[in-house]
């Protein structure tokens, strides 16, 4: 393989119903820095049926290029034709790092490709660094500069690897949504479009789909929210669980509890973060009224920040808070309601 | 039908991590559990061999005592048990133990191949459906419920879960499964299974065994990605604490959270 015939950075633009998924920007955001560091240029690869619309979007968060891929094989995500789209553009296009979002569609759609063009996956990344590989040097063995280095959580988030790909091309990685940044808007910008077609032929691998059945309910899997507005018992009453109600509307956050909460029977057990409930590692987590058993605290305490608001000043908590603030809930909660609202409606 | 489930004997998430001066984990120095996702595999094709008719067939790659996950998987019901250890297969990423377990099953005969969506361990999700792209099968990933298998026209119809959705598929058979944990209540095994799955022969088979899989796909070498680094987790230490009026209090963390781009 020669590696040197391997240029520019590619990022999968994710769209669900024709709409952009926000890691697609995040994917972005991320490769401009690692084109930087490299000199080089961020592409998005579009992928579905009449999406070339959608390519100036991706501009406007900073692709340099997109290259569309429109078909009517791919209006909806099937994992043969994507990974023919994706493969075929590599094929063709040659980048030196693709970076896909670790989704429901891009933990199966990464595989899969990497497979069929026999490159390295690292899954589920929250830190991509360009360096070199082996970090310092190491008597008789080359040492690569310019090299993707990737950094995840493995085992239950006990243990953080870095990990490189240094003699096959492209480095892929999936990279875990909510933990890039966007970089910010540029209003109007317009994308140099390159519209590809590598052909697509049904095979034995296409997968029919019989039904498309969008989820009706209204709960979110506290699991699965970005964030998380969590009481204890310090919250008082299950009546007074209003306040965080109002906070996680204001703030597009799901409400979840601690143990003496479930136990006191004012939630119900799927809402419990904790060793004996659910492990959550939102992009902000309050903890309103919770002192931070350390039961509580392996559940939540990989949360990208923490937000603690106890009237104890001693409290556990606020030994993994990043913001502590010590104090009545009763009188914070509210009043952070209001101002959430009015710096959203501002932002609008 | 022919059903293989491919299961891992992983570190229990509750014990202590131990690493090997290389950087890869030490197993052999932790506890070690039938994976999760795969047990939830394990009982699918369990289920259906009690509706239709099946033999299961288990394999796994690993240490020589890895051979306890497959004795498990027996006294739940599996019939067959293959286990795959070599020293050459040590220390291998996704692309070369997904190579390896191709090699492994292109010796079996399968109408469906079942795994689980991940392990515990590595979390990757990756080796399933890279199994499935080495054998040029159809996948279906994140299978949340097994809906119908019709064998004479050698289709399966399959719900996979997305984040806000779920799609009905229908597969050819043969196929490759992810499943998720929440697929199914795993049985437990029988005191009867027990002593039967002690009686039975497992199958051991080393790199030589492994069918139309190069070297230079097998072990650390054929690994694509490295280690660079691994450490523990540290934990996160205490940020600012603060004590305000409770007006200073709520516009302090709307400043906070601005400057995070949270809000």
């Amino acid at each position: 393989m020669n590696l040197e015939a391997y240029k520019g950075v590619f990022v999968f633009a994710q769209q669900v119903d024709n709409v952009i998924s926000g890691i697609a920007f995040e994917l972005i955001g991320k490769g401009k820095e690692l084109a930087k560091d490299l000199g080089t240029e961020v592409t998005a690869v579009l992928v579905g049926s009449d999406v070339k619309g959608l390519a100036d979007s991706l501009a406007e968060y900073g692709a340099d290029k997109v290259i569309v891929v429109d078909d009517p094989e791919l209006k909806e995500y099937r994992t043969e034709p994507y990974t023919h789209a994706l493969a075929s553009v590599i094929d063709e296009f040659k980048p030196e790092i693709f970076l896909i979002g670790a989704t429901a569609i891009g933990r199966d759609l990464g595989p899969r490709v990497c497979a069929r063009i026999h490159t390295g996956l690292t899954a589920d990344c929250t830190q991509l660094d360009i360096g070199d590989f082996p970090l310092n040097p190491v008597p008789g063995k080359e040492q690569k500069h310019n090299q993707l280095l990737m950094t995840r959580p493995a085992f239950g988030g006990n243990t953080i690897a870095t990990i490189a790909c240094p003699d096959f091309r492209p480095q892929m990685a999936t990279v875990r949504p909510g933990v890039m940044q966007k970089a910010p808007k540029v209003e109007g910008a317009k994308a140099n479009v390159v519209e590809y077609n590598p052909g697509f032929t049904k095979n034995n691998k296409y997968v029919e789909i019989m039904e498309v059945v969008k989820a009706v309910t209204d709960t979110v899997d506290i699991m699965d929210a970005k964030i998380l507005v969590s009481g204890g018992r310090g919250v008082g009453s299950p009546e007074n669980f209003k306040i965080l109600d109002d906070l996680a509307a204001a703030i597009g956050g799901t409400v979840s509890c601690s143990r003496a909460v479930v136990d006191a029977g004012w939630k119900p057990k799927d809402l419990q973060v904790g060793q004996t409930g659910k492990t959550v590692r939102p992009n902000v987590y309050f903890a309103i009224g919770i002192s931070g058993a350390i039961q509580h605290l392996a559940g939540m305490e990989e949360s990208d920040i923490i937000v603690a608001i106890n009237k104890d000043d001693t409290a556990p908590i606020f030994d993994v808070a990043d913001y502590g603030i010590v104090g009545d809930l009763n009188k914070i909660v509210p009043l952070l309601t209001e101002k959430i609202k009015e710096a959203v409606a501002a932002s609008k | 039908m022919k059903i293989v489930v491919c299961v891992k004997q992983v570190p229990d998430t509750k014990g202590g991590v131990k690493f090997n001066p290389d950087g890869t984990l030490d197993r052999s120095a932790m506890l070690a559990i039938m994976n999760p996702d795969d047990k939830a595999g394990l009982e699918a094709a369990l289920r259906l061999k009690d509706q239709y008719g099946a033999e299961v067939t288990v394999v796994t790659m690993g240490l020589p005592k890895a051979e306890e996950v497959l004795r498990e998987a027996m006294a739940m019901g599996a019939d067959k048990g293959v286990l795959v250890t070599d020293r050459v297969l040590g220390g291998a990423d996704t692309w070369a133990t997904s190579q390896t377990i191709a090699g492994a099953l292109r010796n079996l005969e399968y109408d469906l191949i079942i795994t689980g969506r991940q392990a515990i361990d590595g979390d990757t999700a990756q080796v399933g459906p890279q199994i499935s792209e080495h054998l040029g099968l159809p996948v279906i990933s994140y299978a949340q419920n097994i809906r119908e298998v019709n064998l004479e026209e050698k289709y399966i119809v399959v719900e996979r879960q997305y984040d806000d959705r779920y799609h009905v598929l229908k597969a050819q058979l043969p196929c490759l499964l992810t499943a998720l944990a929440e697929l199914n209540e795993p049985r437990y095994m029988t005191p009867g299974g027990i002593f039967d799955a002690y009686a039975k022969d497992i199958t051991v088979w080393g790199r030589n065994d492994l069918k139309d899989v190069e070297d230079s796909n097998l072990g650390l070498k054929g690994s694509p990605t490295q280690i660079a680094k691994a450490s523990d987790k540290v934990r996160k230490g205490a940020g600012e604490k603060v004590t305000l009026d409770p007006a200073g209090s709520a516009d302090y963390i709307v400043a906070k959270l601005t400057e995070k781009h949270v809000i």
